[in-house]
């Protein structure tokens, strides 16, 4: 049984601190909020991938990888079914193998929303998931991925792509999100309306998403959300892929003008100003909505513009 | 006194130094004049910068620069300002401390520009200053943002001329008819005036973000580096450049290395280095053809089987490169340690220090907020025997390459009474923590010192933390 909120407490208690210094990153609130939202997505991730105690993940996942590549093949199957719950346990290789490959694949897809990705981070991020990538292969670990009941796999998908999608949908719609903590049922009922990629069963999400579309709710729709949807949904359908060239697959061309490498990792798909928000806080800030007011208006209409551009 | 000599060597220098610090030669390098155990004492000199916690983000300071005679030391900002201090000249009576750096001169050196084509927005951030060597009354210097390099001129002007008689007061020309005297204007004294100027703008030559630039030798030409390119520029001509590597594949796609910094040797013009993300480092000669695509020599270090990781290769990309002043050596600078390269030998360093290995348990903490992608610089004292870098909550650090001792140092404004000697600091990797000790868990990885400079003769260094600049000097007797 997955407790959520106590997921959630230890989620808000992740300490992370962005680079406030010299980095090539136009870092603002909204790459602030996104890089959040990929650590709810991480540690959901690994929730849902098998319980854990504590409230330090990171530091299990720092010991787990300091000892170098210490496999173990036989523990990681256990514990990919589940884990016993309520044990301080080091996490399996596997287990973290795949929570980095999955926090790698959102940095790299979040870095190209950004107006001047770094290409060195880029580069070296994507190295890290094909390097993570190939020892699955050779593993056979892939193929077991593949072959498994897809319910896990499809669960992540949804709990990921979703709450993406959804948070940018709901900026686009203006919708009011029900407050934290609260699983009513007209959100549910909202939800129903929710045509691809419904959450049908996992109730589990609804928490989680109530949490981030809160937080995204303070935030101005800063992304062009069609690619975005797409770019992320191209992702995720490579981690199910059942070729093990997934990483080409990150990097091939779905349509030619989007998303050519070249333009990607030189940032032309991010049509919007991130430019203009010149706050540069760490997101355990929360403060941070008067410089998202000031890009608003901006980002407004740089959306309106992409959006047609993306449905054409 | 018999006990004035005995004692520590600079206590030695303080019973010879009556006469003014120039004049005796081993104050100028205290380290080769010494012996052993002359271990510098670095001590608080000033610190330039706001003071509160509430960065703007336009402060930033994003590079530091000594000119070639130490006179001058440069900051570029993310505003896309330069700020020049200037050394005043030593005060006689004040023989026990060197001068001060007061603010000579800043200017707007880039602007936030808007790419239309790409619809990306170009950061006015200043990522490098490189001076000129001092050729006539003004100095000259090279800053560069993403994409474009400028040439600044900064002169001073002290006199200007008066006693025109064509023109009013008010700058109006006078009817001919009423001048009855030819009148020579005289220059008379006025209020120093620092004028700076761009003299040349590179520009359009760099399709990725400029990293590095890299004034040759010949004092003619300089190179310009960004993440797939090399572009080689003659200082007098701004709408040609060679490029003189290229590493961008057909297919970017296939992608998987960049370069991450270039420079010149100081002493052979037609050698250069650069960098990869891999953690190799390739010499050029130019001579051998017009696109450096193939590397003279190419130096790397095999990977340690025990210590791989997913993180190696991130951990192992090279951040920063510099030449030693005598051209013989490289240092190189990864995310935990620096390495010191023999030009002749390509297999491996000929010396490592570990700048903070005990970040090495934390590398995924470090992947997952995005610190390992931080890029430090390093730098070489002026005689090669010492180098520095730095880390973070606002340490640095400093090898001393004679004697194999190091020390970490914290720029703090907790220490801010001039000549007050800095005191050690220790960060504690596990286990039980002594009294002083940090520990890892405690650091601020928001306080990184990404750039320091030495000056090129005194032991006399700039660290700068996120908008704060520090002046630290040794002490002197």
């Amino acid at each position: 049984m997955h407790s959520f909120m106590r997921d959630l407490t230890f989620l808000s208690k992740l300490k992370v601190c962005t680079s406030v210094g010299d980095t090539t990153d136009l870092y603002c609130t909204d790459m602030s909020r996104k890089v959040e939202l990929s650590l709810l997505l991480y540690g959901l991730l690994l929730s849902s991938m098998g319980e854990e105690e504590g409230l330090h993940q990171t530091q299990f996942l720092d010991t787990m990888f300091v000892r170098g590549l210490k496999r173990k093949c036989f523990d990681g199957e256990e514990d990919i079914e589940g884990t016993l719950a309520g044990i301080k346990a080091i996490p399996s290789y596997n287990l973290q193998r795949q929570s980095l490959l999955d926090m790698s694949l959102v940095k790299l897809q979040l870095c190209h929303m950004l107006v001047e990705p770094n290409l060195c981070r880029s580069v070296l991020i994507a190295n890290t998931v094909r390097q993570i990538q190939e020892e699955m292969t050779q593993d056979g670990t892939w193929q077991m991925i593949n072959t498994q009941s897809t319910g896990q796999a499809s669960l992540d998908r949804l709990v990921s792509t979703d709450i993406l999608c959804r948070s940018s949908r709901d900026q686009a719609e203006g919708k009011h999100v029900p407050a934290y903590g609260t699983f009513n049922k007209d959100f549910e009922s909202d939800q129903a309306q929710d045509s691809s990629e419904t959450m049908s069963t996992a109730s589990s999400v609804q928490a989680p998403r109530n949490l981030q579309s809160n937080v995204w709710e303070m935030e101005n729709p800063q992304e062009n959300k069609g690619n975005f949807q797409k770019s992320l949904d191209q992702i995720f359908e490579t981690l199910e892929n059942k070729s093990p060239n997934s990483v080409e697959d990150l990097f091939s061309e779905v349509d030619n003008s989007y998303y050519d490498l070249d333009t990607m990792l030189t940032g032309m798909m991010s049509n919007t100003k991130m430019g203009h928000c010149d706050n540069l806080e760490t997101f355990s800030t929360p403060t941070n909505t008067a410089s998202n007011s000031n890009c608003k208006s901006d980002l407004n209409d740089l959306d309106h513009i992409v959006e047609i551009l993306v449905e054409s | 006194m018999l006990s004035d000599r005995v004692g520590f060597p600079h206590k030695v220098f303080g019973l010879l130094s009556k006469q003014p610090k120039q004049n005796t030669w081993f104050q100028r390098f205290p380290s080769l004049g010494a012996g052993g155990g002359n271990d510098i004492q670095w001590c608080f000199s000033q610190v330039k910068g706001a003071v509160d916690d509430d960065v703007a983000e336009a402060d930033i300071i994003s590079t530091v620069e000594f000119n070639h005679s130490g006179e001058l030391l440069a900051t570029g900002d993310k505003g896309g300002r330069v700020v020049i201090f200037q050394q005043e000249q030593e005060n006689k009576t004040q023989s026990h401390s060197r001068g001060e750096y007061n603010v000579y001169s800043t200017f707007q050196s880039h602007e936030p520009e808007f790419d239309y084509l790409k619809s990306l927005e170009i950061e006015e951030k200043i990522n490098k200053i490189r001076w000129l060597p001092q050729k006539n009354a003004a100095q000259f210097l090279l800053s560069t943002n993403d994409k474009t390099i400028k040439l600044w001129k900064i002169s001073e002007r002290d006199k200007r001329p008066e006693g025109y008689n064509l023109k009013e007061e008010d700058g109006r020309y006078r009817d001919p008819t009423t001048v009855t005297t030819l009148r020579v204007p005289v220059f008379r004294p006025m209020d120093l005036m620092v004028e700076a100027s761009p003299r040349r703008i590179f520009a359009n030559a760099h399709t990725y973000h400029i990293n590095s630039i890299s004034i040759n030798s010949d004092y003619e030409t300089y190179l310009s580096a960004d993440d797939l390119r090399i572009n080689l520029w003659h200082l007098e001509i701004t709408d040609r450049s060679f490029n003189i590597v290229d590493i961008k594949p057909a297919n970017m796609e296939e992608l998987t290395e960049v370069i991450t910094a270039a420079e010149f040797h100081p002493n052979s013009c037609s050698t250069f280095v650069y960098s990869s993300s891999k953690g190799t480092i390739r010499l050029c000669d130019m001579r051998a053809s017009a696109l450096c695509d193939r590397h003279s020599k190419l130096f790397e270090e095999p990977e340690d089987p025990s210590n791989r990781s997913f993180f190696s290769e991130i951990i192992s990309s090279i951040s920063d490169v510099k030449f030693s002043h005598s051209g013989r050596y490289m240092m190189t600078r990864d995310y935990l340690s620096v390495k010191i390269w023999d030009l002749n030998m390509e297999n491996r360093p000929v010396e490592t220090y570990q700048v903070h290995e005990y970040l090495r348990s934390k590398l995924c903490s470090l992947y997952e907020n995005d610190c390992i992608f931080d890029k430090f610089e390093c730098c070489w004292n002026g005689s090669d025997s010492i180098v520095m870098t730095g880390s973070y909550n606002n340490f640095f650090r400093m090898f001393d390459r004679n004697t194999k001792r190091d020390i970490t140092l914290e720029a703090s404004r907790e220490n801010n009474k001039p000549r007050t000697v800095l005191k050690p600091r220790k960060v504690c990797a596990s286990g039980k923590r002594k009294k002083d000790e940090i520990s890892v868990d405690s650091l601020d990885f928001n306080k990184k010192i990404l750039h320091t400079a030495w000056h090129p003769k005194e032991n006399i260094i700039a660290v700068a933390t996120t908008n704060n600049l520090y002046i630290f000097q040794d002490k002197m007797n």
